[in-house]
């Protein structure tokens, strides 16, 4: 018995020993609301945590908590990493906003990275990307390819985000055919398979042919495959779970942006900033265009190079769901008003909770 | 063959005793059998588990922020089953408490002085209270099922927190994110040390002696585990069930409210769109781990709250997935109840073809 415990002993110290000899110049942590499993937003961060890895080869040490409650959960998760020396802590959901600012001001020497929100403070600067440039290209894509002229489209929250999101989607649909209907259901939640798959059936019951999804799992499409409908990928190449099904999908690359980051921790130069890029930058790439006939292919590349040329997908004429006008014809929005979009466009048969 | 459980004449005193501690030992050693299985060292595992946690100041206050609340949802949630009153609701109970007790910082934040947070506790405790008073009054009025109206109502508070904060509560200033403004300072929970530990932890404590003291030494415990163990007895005794269950739902569903204000008060500041990951539910498996007993409930809170933080530990530290914390949970109530049960019975095996109508409990 005795011996046992001397050998554990042993064991931990060398353990212990071994994971301090081999310190990396830099810990950079990561914190995710769903599980890496969820093959969705998670699952992309933890692709970008693992190619920043991969790029600084061995002088960069990482770590990630998934499945991360927003809630009181989440600033003690924070504080953990910045209390077991993590120099760049990027917090991956919305809901982390104000439990990471508190952390930040307990912690001034560690850097923090809030994807979506809207507070920055000294150490902490906020990313994001601009997905609504991709939903143009899937709204054009589901006008060519809906034979009932009805999408469905599963929204998590009414947030300025999917708000945008779901203009966006309308305003290319409207570019190819400007009768074109889509249908919303809430799903209320970022991440819940059988919420969005029930959302997904009652959407084709009610006559969508195509699927689009502001949710976080295969769920939807995985349904529309079943179905025998049409569907895009949400976050990451969703391919393998609908390879007759996927026309294209929106693909979050976040790898780029964590090594920049890592790297300016690194060189001492790191400072707070809000960074949100796209096509352009490769922030926001589109999966292979498959199942598609040529020329709806070609209609979608062309559409991707006018976006990476400078071209905003939020130029007037819009024409909010009041009747009122956002934006005169060849007016583009702001940023701001994209940022904080509340307002639907005309056309959409739904009522944002005011 | 079959396996049958047959009632023990009598139970030993000692194992009642131990069984807790036996089920905690079994579930550490199987908890190390699973990170070996992972490919883990076990020994290290277990030790970031399970005790580091426990090695410095600042994590014991994790530990305490997070054994609060179920401590004090437990607590109530005690009362009820010694009563043989069925709450499985206090999820929804603590969602209300936080509401009612954050509409002062909400609606009235010019209302904003040294009443405001004992007023906040107050709303808290009632919501919550008035909220479990539902399925209590469903129960004695038209006999139904409290398992289930409790339990639906958990589902109607949260909508309700949900609808709330993206609608009419929403932060004006807050870019339509579903999410309230943040209280002002008058409105929180004064800290305890330098962490977010809130003088709550103090509230939990009372609670617990108070509720063991009524228990042990009034006659309203004496009622209360009389109707829970032969209502027919208590009702000779002149005990009415009814009013037995009212009290013991406003007892826990007041004492979830306060939870519940206090959670928002203490470490949020503001309320979400969810606001609690599961304290409600988390508290049943805290209230039979500490045998329904108030003061004991008090130590199975803080093993719960260790299994969540060492949980955290292992995955942060050594890459094991969170859904081995799970696991670790689940298989210590399996435990607790697997050790409770072979207490009371005992395990025969059945050869051949077993007997008509046999009178084995299964």
């Amino acid at each position: 018995m005795k011996n046992i415990l001397k050998a554990a002993v042993a064991a931990v110290a060398l353990a212990a020993a071994g994971s301090a000899a081999q310190a990396a110049d830099l810990k950079a942590c990561f914190i995710y609301v769903g599980p890496v499993g969820d093959f969705g937003w998670s699952y992309q961060h933890d692709q970008g945590r693992q190619a920043m890895e991969k790029h600084f080869a061995g002088k960069v040490e990482t770590a990630y908590l998934e499945s991360v409650p927003e809630g009181a959960d989440a600033e003690r998760a924070i504080e953990r990493f910045a209390r077991e020396g993590c120099g760049i802590i990027f917090t991956t959901s919305f809901g982390y906003m104000n439990p990471t600012l508190k952390v930040a001001q307990k912690y001034p020497k560690v850097m923090f990275e809030h994807a979506t929100g809207y507070k920055t403070a000294k150490n902490v600067a906020t990313y994001n990307s601009k997905f609504h440039e991709g939903r143009y290209i899937l709204g054009q894509i589901a006008a060519k390819m809906s034979k009932k002229g009805t999408a469905g489209y599963i929204g998590s929250f009414p947030i300025p985000e999917v708000v945008s999101g779901i203009n966006s989607f309308l305003l290319g649909a409207q570019s190819v055919n400007p009768d074109f209907k889509v249908k919303i259901v809430w799903a209320n939640s970022w991440f819940d398979p059988a919420k969005e798959a029930d959302a997904a059936k009652a959407l084709i019951d009610q006559g969508a042919d195509i699927i689009s999804q502001h949710t976080d799992s295969t769920a939807p499409l995985q349904v529309a495959a079943e179905r025998g409908v049409l569907g895009f990928g949400q976050a990451s190449d969703m391919i393998a779970f609908a390879p007759k099904s996927q026309l294209t999908a929106i693909v979050d690359e976040w790898g780029p942006y964590y090594i920049e980051r890592v790297q300016a921790v690194l060189d001492g130069k790191w400072e707070s900033k809000q960074t949100w890029h796209g096509l352009k930058e490769g922030h926001v790439v589109m999966a292979p265009y498959t199942n598609l006939p040529d020329d709806v292919v070609a209609m979608a590349k062309a559409t991707e190079e006018k976006i990476k040329g400078g071209w905003e997908p939020f130029t007037g004429p819009i024409i909010k769901q009041d009747g009122t006008e956002a934006a005169a014809a060849g007016v583009r929005l702001d940023d701001g008003a994209i940022l904080g979009m509340n307002w639907y466009i005309k056309g959409i048969d739904d009522k944002l909770p005011q | 063959m079959r396996i049958v459980l047959i009632k023990r004449a009598e139970h030993s005193r000692l194992m009642t005793g131990l069984s807790p501690v036996i089920a905690v030992a079994l579930t550490m050693l199987s908890a190390a059998l699973l990170f070996a299985i992972a490919g883990h060292d076990a020994g290290l595992a277990l030790y970031k588990f399970f005790i580091e946690p426990m090695t410095d100041l600042w994590s014991l206050q994790e530990l305490l922020v997070k054994a609060v609340p179920l401590v004090l949802i437990a607590c109530g949630l005690s009362i009820c089953y010694l009563s043989n009153n069925w709450n499985i609701g206090a999820e929804g109970q603590f969602v209300m408490g936080a509401l009612a007790g954050s509409v002062l910082p909400v609606l009235f934040p010019a209302f904003d002085n040294g009443l405001t947070l004992p007023l906040m506790l107050l709303f808290g405790a009632a919501g919550g209270a008035l909220y479990a008073l539902v399925p209590a009054v469903l129960k004695i009025r038209f006999n139904t099922n409290e398992i289930l109206v409790s339990l639906m109502l958990v589902y109607v508070a949260n909508l309700t927190l949900d609808y709330l904060v993206r609608g009419p509560w929403r932060d004006p200033a807050g870019f339509n994110f579903p999410e309230t403004a943040l209280f002002s300072a008058s409105a929180m929970l004064p800290t305890i040390g330098d962490g977010r530990l809130s003088v709550s932890l103090y509230a939990a404590i009372a609670v617990a002696i108070l509720l063991s003291l009524l228990l042990a030494r009034t006659l309203k415990g004496f009622e209360i585990r009389v109707l829970g163990e032969s209502p027919r007895a208590g009702s000779f005794a002149g005990f009415s069930q009814k009013r037995m269950t009212v009290f013991a739902f406003m007892v826990s569903g007041g004492l979830a409210g306060l939870a519940g204000i206090m959670e928002v008060a203490g470490s949020l500041g503001q309320l979400q769109p969810t606001i609690s990951p599961g304290y409600g539910f988390t508290a049943i498996i805290v209230a039979f781990l500490g045998r329904l007993n108030p003061l004991a409930i008090v130590v199975a809170g803080f093993v719960l709250a260790l299994s969540y933080i060492g949980g955290e530990s292992v995955q942060a530290s050594m890459g094991i997935s969170d859904k081995i914390a799970s696991v670790v949970q689940g298989m210590l109530l399996f435990f607790v109840l697997a050790c409770d049960t072979l207490i009371l019975y005992r395990i025969k095996l059945q050869f051949g073809q077993t007997a008509k109508g046999g009178h084995a409990h299964v």
